[in-house]
């Protein structure tokens, strides 16, 4: 095992520099660092005007997301042993504006994901006195994958669509519309369904899969996507056959 | 005096990066992903063949015998071969999807990948037997 790595880190220091460039970083290797615990040395012992994002160090925030060697990761749960030799590459996620160094903007994000409606819609709300809404461990089951979403953004640094058409609504937004879809309380499928089938909607996606793939949490928005895309066909198929029948 | 004027301190200025024409030649699952796309062109060569045997078949046995020996030129065998196998791509990756676009549940649990991945290979070798009995019967 080496006794140093060279880490190679993104910089973007918009006061000085009008685009990125790059400073490599001789840091100690240790068995036990993660990628999140290099940069951490580095912010402390070499350079403070480093730039990252990072909070929980346990794969439960989302905000340590960054590219490894060219693949989005997250930072927390990625060990350093698993690059050496070195050098290893640390950038920012793609598609993503840099505001500086490491640190990317999402409010783009934010806004899609507002627009798909997160929450549980009901027709009619029960009043508290009629007690809690009860979910059978089944139901549960039915939601829950797409309930473990972390917002870390992975998966739209892996999407080339949301690379190459910026207005895709894009791989998290539409797994956690599901996630309310599938929720058995929930009863505003079709008010979803109608925001996700515009143009920036499900139909961009032409499944290029690796969304699931980087996703550290085994949410498989690629499958979320697929699934939509059948119920929004079956959907219109079923309102060309039966344009009285119930929606 | 500023040293940069389109600085502005404590206001963000992002820096937008733009997507490369080269994208798809990032990492193996892209590059599998575009020829995929591209299978599109090589199963629309195959329509407009059949297009093409139909109307030789409607025109006679001379014409028909005529679109056989243009079929047997090797142009037409390296570019048929060449199809077929960006068509066989198309169809096993178009397989593989439909376990992720559908999900069925037995008895409130997921049926695995595997098996709806199985039942969909099934009933395409027993449909496409069934056309070959069909056709070969006589």
């Amino acid at each position: 095992m080496p006794s140093v790595v060279a880490m190679t880190v993104a910089r973007y220091r918009p006061e000085r520099e009008p685009a990125p460039t790059s400073e490599t970083y001789e840091i100690p290797f240790r068995k036990d660092w993660v990628i999140l615990d290099a940069l951490n040395h580095i912010k402390d012992s070499v350079d403070g005007t480093l730039s990252y994002r990072w909070s929980c160090r346990m794969g439960v925030c989302g905000s340590c997301g960054m590219k490894v060697n060219g693949t989005p990761k997250l930072t927390c749960a990625t060990f350093l042993s698993d690059y050496v030799p070195g050098p290893v590459r640390v950038e920012p996620l793609d598609y993503f504006p840099i505001v500086r160094d490491l640190v990317v903007d999402l409010t783009d994000f934010v806004r899609k994901l507002a627009r798909v409606k997160p929450w549980i819609i009901r027709k009619e709300e029960n009043s508290p006195a009629d007690g809690e809404y009860l979910q059978t461990p089944d139901q549960l089951d039915a939601y829950k994958q797409f309930s473990m979403c972390i917002n870390c953004m992975l998966c739209y640094s892996a999407c080339p669509i949301y690379g190459l058409e910026p207005g895709f609504i894009g791989p998290a937004a539409v797994a956690l519309a599901q996630r309310y879809n599938m929720d058995s309380r929930d009863e505003g499928a079709a008010e979803r369904l109608r925001i996700l089938s515009e143009h920036d909607g499900i139909w961009q996606c032409t499944f290029v899969g690796e969304c699931t793939k980087v996703c550290p949490k085994h949410v498989d928005p690629a499958g979320a996507i697929q699934q939509y895309k059948l119920t929004g066909a079956t959907r219109w198929v079923t309102s060309l056959l039966l344009p009285w029948g119930t929606r | 005096m500023k040293a940069d004027p389109h600085y502005t301190l404590y206001h963000p200025r992002w820096y937008r990066r733009h997507v490369s024409v080269w994208w798809w030649l990032q990492n193996r699952s892209y590059t599998a992903f575009v020829l995929r796309e591209i299978t599109s062109v090589f199963v629309a060569f195959f329509a407009v063949v059949y297009l093409w045997q139909i109307r030789a078949i409607a025109k006679g046995p001379e014409a028909y015998a005529q679109f056989l020996t243009r079929l047997g030129t090797p142009f037409f065998l390296v570019l048929n071969a060449v199809a077929f196998l960006f068509v066989l791509f198309h169809a096993v990756t178009w397989f593989n999807l439909t376990p992720k676009a559908m999900v069925l549940r037995l008895r409130g649990k997921r049926v695995a990948d595997g098996v709806v991945l199985g039942l969909n290979y099934a009933a395409w070798v027993v449909v496409s037997g069934a056309v070959a009995f069909v056709l070969l019967r006589g």
